[in-house]
């Protein structure tokens, strides 16, 4: 065993503080230490070949490199010692920088420290066995799940890279929340005119399978080799035959609620959600059709021309394989009727959602473009905006910004007023939030050019008077308490995480927040990533955001999965768990507690059930190790050898 | 502080400053959010004792308490382990694993002579660089005023 130890200077970042040179002394005491030596600047290129010199020249088979955090530089030293022939696993990195120079004044303690921390690198080290990374073959299908925005602009950018796609939706068609905004802000573009040719491209890309009315059941597998289950739902009606007539919607007899339009207007047991919808098929909701509750009915058989209605049609399973998964499982609005009685609790019919207005405002939506008032179907001269309903709002527990609602409210007053010339919109806010490009002048503009009344407090109450709506508030900046007559009141409801986020994050085993938005795996610098390799995020099921934002993160969730799965084959790290079978009890310990399900049971030759570590789905924890009974399961590179000859080493 | 106290139990009488600088304290950290805490702060520049001689690991949940109880029978003063705070766990739930695991270690640690108050766990992100040179200078107070673990104590186990 021949140990080679490299102490850095770092500049002075280091040497200020620590003197280098006492350290590579102390190295050389120590068993096994055969040449030490302290370096200018080790990460630079002279510094790097500095060490492979004296690695050949030494005959070095194991290496302590004192420097930096090895967050900053373990793999640049494990490169380097690798191409001096020593195996990139016995290099230990000791952090005498940010854990002591940079946190210490007085250079005998500090050099004191760097001395210990050193000869626990040596210690660790010595226990250190050659590793080696492993290769397994990457699938090159992509699942992506979710088909709004996000999931549409990540299955186009993998698609254009000849990357099949499947791209799986939970509803009848593709588009998601944008499909239901009439115009986004801060160029006021029209929803659909952006979205839906994007749509028709998803359903004529030939890399692309696209399958609605489904959802991921179950995932198995690892990065580079998921299999997947998707159900998809029957829905009565035959993709292949349908043509989107509408003659069974408007024969259908059974009247149910309208979700895509938020509960503006009705909707039929079988429907198509929007004329722009792709694919272009209708479906049937057995809840609310007649023949299922009442038992009888037929009609839309009898009138399809298509022939494509089939009552006996049951859910499919679909299986396959999926070298990369991406996530765009969007959000969906507050239900704001219990938290907040005080704005009526729901019991008001002109007390509406933005999502319900947006509805109204859509020229393509169940109003045709008017603005009426739910009530008694007139035209509402005053309007009041109320922000932030169930966004920065402690007291229900839902502390966050939802990030859009400044901007859709400056856009609906802007869209009011054209809608209604001689209306007067008012919006009681909490703080303008303007951050993106050009959201500062748009929000100006629904000012001077709309004229709406910006008023900066919160709603205490709303009651009804005379037919219209009181809504009483405090204007924080005059500091008086408000009354605004309105006709029509719309509330700026906050983001959700999409229903059944959180069990989707379960069965793909990555984490979410207190709020079941999904968590990447750095806020910075691996904002699409999540901590399961090969699962990535796109969009709001991260957390509430804009379309631009929103699309941005979609192309580059996409870009990480071109990167991944463009590849034959991938390493894996060689640090995660083993077994020593000889001695394994089969207690099964190590399989409860693995968060990866990486750990089987398998019958050896004896006739003996023994665990084993499917090497590609450990992440290397260590959860096991600690677990098991006789201390068979072992992390490599954090053995219990390891681990302990720090401790020794530390408190000699 | 000055950690001079007066201890009734005999503990650390009048402790010098010879022998607080001979403490001996042990600190694991997990390597996704506590260690890249402290990172964080010695890139702010956070000045702090030097006593805690810091061990890397993957997870909390790798943390075996029979670790903790090494050290203190090699003569570890002090042990503090500190992870990523409960939910943010990088592998899930390892920090769940861990506080179980270690809260069930520092209620046995009396049983051994060892004042449970010289084992501590924490939670301190990648993000809280403030939190743990706080953590830090917390911690090497608390022990100080413990003074050295008793000889007998650290000679005596064996085990």
């Amino acid at each position: 065993m021949r140990i080679g130890v490299f102490i850095c200077e770092c500049g002075t970042n280091i040497a200020a503080t620590v003197m280098t040179q006492k350290v590579a002394d102390a190295a050389l005491a120590l068993r096994d230490v055969y040449h030490s030596e302290s370096i200018q600047y080790t990460c630079s290129d002279p510094g790097q070949r500095t060490v492979m010199a004296a690695v050949q020249k030494h005959n070095l088979d194991r290496v302590v490199i004192a420097a930096c955090s090895p967050r900053m530089h373990e793999t640049t030293f494990r490169r380097t010692v690798a191409k001096a022939g020593v195996n990139p696993f016995m290099m230990e990195m000791v952090n005498i920088r940010e854990h002591c120079s940079w946190i210490h004044d007085d250079t005998d303690e500090a050099t004191e420290k760097a001395i210990d921390l050193m000869a626990m690198g040596v210690a660790k080290v010595r226990e250190e066995v050659p590793l080696f990374t492993s290769k397994v073959p990457v699938t090159s299908e992509v699942l992506v799940i979710g088909g709004g925005v996000a999931g549409i602009q990540a299955a186009l950018d993998i698609a254009d890279a000849g990357i099949p796609v499947t791209l799986v939706e939970r509803e009848p068609t593709l588009g998601g929340n944008m499909a239901r905004l009439d115009k986004t802000f801060p160029t006021l573009d029209c929803s659909s005119c952006i979205l839906t040719p994007r749509m028709v491209e998803v359903k004529h890309n030939q890399d692309i399978r696209l399958i609605v009315n489904a959802e991921v059941e179950a995932v198995r597998g690892y990065i580079g080799n998921f299999e997947a289950d998707i159900r998809k739902k029957a829905t009565c009606v035959d993709e292949e035959k349908c043509t989107g007539c509408y003659i069974c919607v408007e024969k259908c007899p059974s009247k149910a609620p309208d979700e895509f339009n938020a509960g503006v207007g009705e909707s039929k047991a079988i429907s198509i959600p929007l004329p722009q919808a792709v694919p272009l098929v209708a479906s049937l909701r057995k809840e609310h059709c007649r023949r299922y509750i009442k038992g009888k009915c037929g009609v839309c058989e009898k009138v399809c021309p298509a022939d494509a209605i089939d009552y006996e049609q049951e859910d499919r399973i679909f299986t396959d394989k999926f070298g990369a998964i991406v996530v765009a499982t969007g959000y969906e609005l507050f239900d704001w009727k219990t938290a907040y009685p005080n704005l009526g609790g729901g019991h008001y019919p002109d007390v509406i959602t933005a999502m319900q207005y947006e509805r109204m405002l859509s020229a393509s939506g169940p109003t045709e473009g008017h603005i009426r008032r739910p009530s008694d179907g007139a035209e509402p001269r005053n309007i009041v905006f109320i922000s932030c309903v169930g966004s920065r709002d402690e007291s229900i527990g839902r502390p966050f910004c939802c990030n859009v609602g400044c901007m859709y409210l400056a856009k609906q007053a802007i869209l009011t007023k054209e809608h209604i010339p001689d209306s007067q919109s008012y919006i009681f806010y909490m703080d303008m939030r303007a951050v993106g490009k050009d959201y500062e002048q748009f929000y100006r503009r629904a000012q001077r050019d709309a004229g709406a009344i910006y008023l900066r407090g919160r709603v205490g109450k709303i009651y009804p008077l005379d037919g219209k709506l009181m809504v009483m508030g405090a204007d924080t900046l005059s500091g008086q308490q408000l009354e605004v007559a309105a006709d029509l009141v719309v509330l700026a409801t906050g983001f959700t995480a999409s229903d059944g986020a959180a069990e989707l994050a379960q069965r793909l085993n990555i984490p979410y927040d207190q709020f079941d938005f999904l968590s990447e795996s750095h806020p910075k610098l691996r904002p699409v990533e999540t901590t399961t390799g090969g699962i990535f995020l796109a969009g709001t099921c991260q957390g509430p955001k804009d379309i631009p934002d929103t699309v941005a993160q979609a192309s580059a969730a996409a870009a990480k999965v071109i990167g991944l799965v463009s590849r034959d084959e991938m390493e894996t790290s060689p640090m995660v768990a083993e077994v020593n079978h000889m001695r394994c009890i089969g207690c099964w310990k190590c399989i409860e507690v693995c968060p990866y399900k990486a750990i089987e049971k398998q019958k050896l030759r004896d006739g003996r059930q023994v665990a084993i570590i499917i090497e590609s789905l450990c992440q290397g924890c260590g959860i096991c190790n600690v677990a098991c009974p006789p201390s068979v399961v072992s992390l490599r590179g954090y053995t219990d050898n390891q681990l302990i000859s720090e401790v020794v080493e530390v408190l000699r | 502080m000055n950690g001079e106290t007066d201890r009734a139990d005999g503990g650390a009488v009048n402790a010098t400053d010879a022998d607080r600088a001979d403490l001996k304290l042990v600190a694991f950290l997990c390597n996704w959010c506590s260690y890249a805490g402290a990172d964080m702060a010695g890139t702010s520049r956070m000045l702090q004792p030097s006593q805690v001689r810091i061990i890397r690991l993957p997870c909390t949940g790798r943390m075996d308490p029979l670790l903790v109880l090494k050290a203190f029978q090699e003569g570890a003063d002090g042990v503090l382990v500190s992870g990523c705070h409960p939910g943010d766990c990088h592998y899930n739930d390892g920090n769940y694993y861990a506080r179980r695991r270690l809260e069930l270690l520092k209620r046995m640690l009396a049983v051994r002579g060892i004042e449970p108050e010289r084992f501590q766990y924490t939670w301190v992100s990648a993000s809280e660089g403030a939190r743990w040179a706080d953590v830090v200078q917390a911690f090497t107070t608390d022990i100080e005023s413990l003074g050295r673990l008793g000889a007998t104590v650290a000679g005596g186990g064996g085990g």
